[in-house]
């Protein structure tokens, strides 16, 4: 017993080092953030912020287009969600509830778009906005958005709509409801978790998205809030290591936060089915 | 199959009357309708232009005129002999062979080792992976900078403490093996927690009786591990593994910025990279897109399998 005792004692403390060494970029961000300057430029690191500042996030707040930046991330990201979430539930209930000629191509074409990679598509879609001078507004980076957002939502609200028992939308047609009834009264309520899930899902990979944003749009009043970070460095000599942590922590958290909640119910996606064969 | 009888239940079949059944054999296409269309115009469109594009002189003047001068094969010609291309399409694929075996090998060992510890310990350690899993691209770029760079990066600071060397001053970014071995580091970060989480839960699929039994018959660790946990979580390593190959291979945030958009040089390139350059900063657009038409047709060759894959998923049910 005492050998066992002494293997997982073992194994505890690899796992303790492993999760040690996964997370240490996170601290060192959040840590950096808070330290003042002379902490962070000394060659010998402070580990933790002992004499903790607020500077920094206010240096990072006060640049230049930081918040413009921010509420153009918001627009772009809701916008194209909403959107996204009323098309793909309705082609999910179309893929979860019925046999129909064509079911098969139209879930190629679902997963085979996720597969495309972006830098492939960035040229024709950058030529094709620019003719209709949609490069450098909003609208053009929404309707992209959509590309890789929409086949996702699809996928995923799929399998959320066949986790709900058939029985209770049978139940209720029975009970004398259409169909429609049954769908609006007994589906969506038990969807709307899952709806929340995904759109969550599909905000943090919008809100993370880079190279669309970086190609179409050029004024630095229309960029979104990743793009910003990216030209954070800048060409100054002297970096201000602070100030970017302080920023990469502000960019960082309401993805964190949203994706804290909705991990569990998304992680599997991907996979799911896979597992039972 | 349940779900076909599911759309025609017993009930609806008796008083059906015929437009009734027409509207119920259209409803799947009205739903889908909406979808298909947005993905059609935004997608379709720019793909067929992709083609048209690649055979054409397409530059930044003809951009302003809206309008190419027909060319033929000479943009494919052009890049099929230029040996960047070459060159950059071999680095890309030793690029993904090891980032990809990275991820898988560790993901699977952090998967295998979760099972091993005490609770509390997984759900520390699950929690930071979860942690780690949630970075955005761009952030994570700018901490590796930091942690990094030569004059006081955390990094070179513990190496040195460490006595691994003397790491000083030390730039991880003077060569191109360097900087995309710091670009691969990055990337397996970020991946291995979606590796480990999801082959975990499929390790959860094996049963305890059967690896008992098999140890009972003095089957050791590795025997156990090839004989009764493989087959069953093997689906899943092979789907993590296509989606990995065609996540890798088509990367660009991480290693762009990471190099730094000043220093990406042709000797440092990946596919993506590559792409962008000489499309989009170089304003060939003509090349770009010939370019980009390789790249999809490759990742189109290389995604097949897990297409075929998935796609036994939507039929299952």
């Amino acid at each position: 017993m005492t050998h066992r005792q002494g293997r997982r004692a073992a194994w505890n403390l690899v796992g303790v080092a492993l999760f040690v060494l996964m997370v240490f970029p996170v601290f060192w961000m959040v840590s950096t953030a808070f330290k003042p300057d002379d902490r962070i430029n000394s060659f010998e690191p402070t580990w933790f912020p002992t004499s903790p500042t607020l500077r920094h996030f206010t240096d990072a707040i006060h640049r230049p287009f930081f918040w413009t930046d921010v509420k153009n991330s918001l627009v772009i990201v809701l916008v194209a969600v909403a959107i996204a979430m009323v098309l793909a539930f309705l082609a999910a209930v179309a893929l979860a509830k019925y046999r129909f000629t064509g079911r098969q191509a139209f879930i190629v074409l679902m997963i085979g778009i996720q597969m495309l990679p972006a830098a492939g598509l960035i040229i024709p879609l950058y030529v094709l906005l620019a003719r209709y001078h949609e490069v450098n507004t909003l609208t053009g980076v929404i309707v992209t958005y959509l590309t890789f957002v929409l086949p996702f939502s699809v996928w995923t609200l799929r399998g959320f709509i066949l986790g709900i028992p058939k029985e209770l939308e049978e139940a209720a047609m029975v009970d004398g409801s259409t169909r429609f009834g049954a769908f609006a009264r007994i589906l969506l309520p038990l969807v709307a978790p899952g709806l929340v899930a995904t759109s969550v899902f599909a905000f943090i990979t919008s809100w993370n998205e880079y190279i669309f944003a970086r190609v179409l749009l050029n004024d630095s009043a229309k960029q979104t809030v990743t793009v910003w970070l990216s030209y954070f460095l800048g060409t100054s000599r002297q970096t201000d290591w602070g100030a970017l942590m302080a920023a990469s922590t502000l960019t960082a958290i309401p993805v964190v936060i949203f994706f804290l909640f909705v991990q569990r119910r998304i992680a599997f996606g991907l996979t799911a089915g896979a597992v039972k064969g | 199959m349940a779900s076909a009888a599911e759309a025609t239940p017993k009930w609806s079949r008796r008083r059906s009357l015929s437009w009734r059944r027409v509207a119920r054999g259209a409803a799947p296409y009205a739903l889908i309708f909406p979808v298909v269309a947005v993905l059609g115009a935004i997608l379709g469109y720019p793909i067929y232009s992709l083609l048209r594009l690649s055979l054409q002189r397409y530059g930044l003047f003809e951009l302003i005129q809206h309008k190419g001068r027909y060319i033929g094969l000479h943009n494919f010609g052009l890049v099929l002999h230029d040996p960047v291309f070459w060159h950059t399409l071999a680095r890309t694929i030793v690029f993904t062979v090891a980032n990809v075996g990275l991820t898988m090998l560790l993901g699977t060992l952090i998967a295998l080792l979760l099972v091993r510890v005490s609770s509390w310990v997984r759900v520390l350690l699950t929690a930071g992976l979860v942690l780690v899993w949630s970075m955005p691209q761009v952030v994570a770029v700018q901490v590796w900078l930091w942690m990094t760079n030569p004059e006081n990066g955390v990094v070179n600071y513990v190496l040195t403490k460490l006595h691994v060397g003397n790491y000083l001053q030390h730039d991880w970014y003077a060569t191109p093996f360097s900087q995309l071995s710091m670009v691969t580091l990055l990337i397996v970060w970020g991946a291995l927690p979606f590796v480990a989480i999801t082959v975990y839960a499929a390790l959860a699929q094996v049963p305890s009786e059967l690896v008992e039994a098999a140890e009972i018959d003095g089957a050791r660790g590795w025997q156990v591990f090839r004989d009764v946990t493989m087959p069953v979580i093997k689906p899943v390593l092979l789907i993590l593994t296509s989606l990995s190959i065609l996540w890798d291979f088509g990367v660009f945030t991480q290693p762009y910025l990471l190099i730094g958009q000043g220093h990406v040089i042709p000797s440092n390139y990946l596919m993506g990279i590559y792409l962008f350059e000489q499309g989009y900063v170089k304003t060939d657009f003509g090349r770009g897109a010939a370019i980009s038409i390789l790249m999809l047709l490759i990742v189109a060759a290389l995604s097949v399998v897990y297409v075929r894959r998935m796609l036994r998923v939507g039929e299952a049910t």
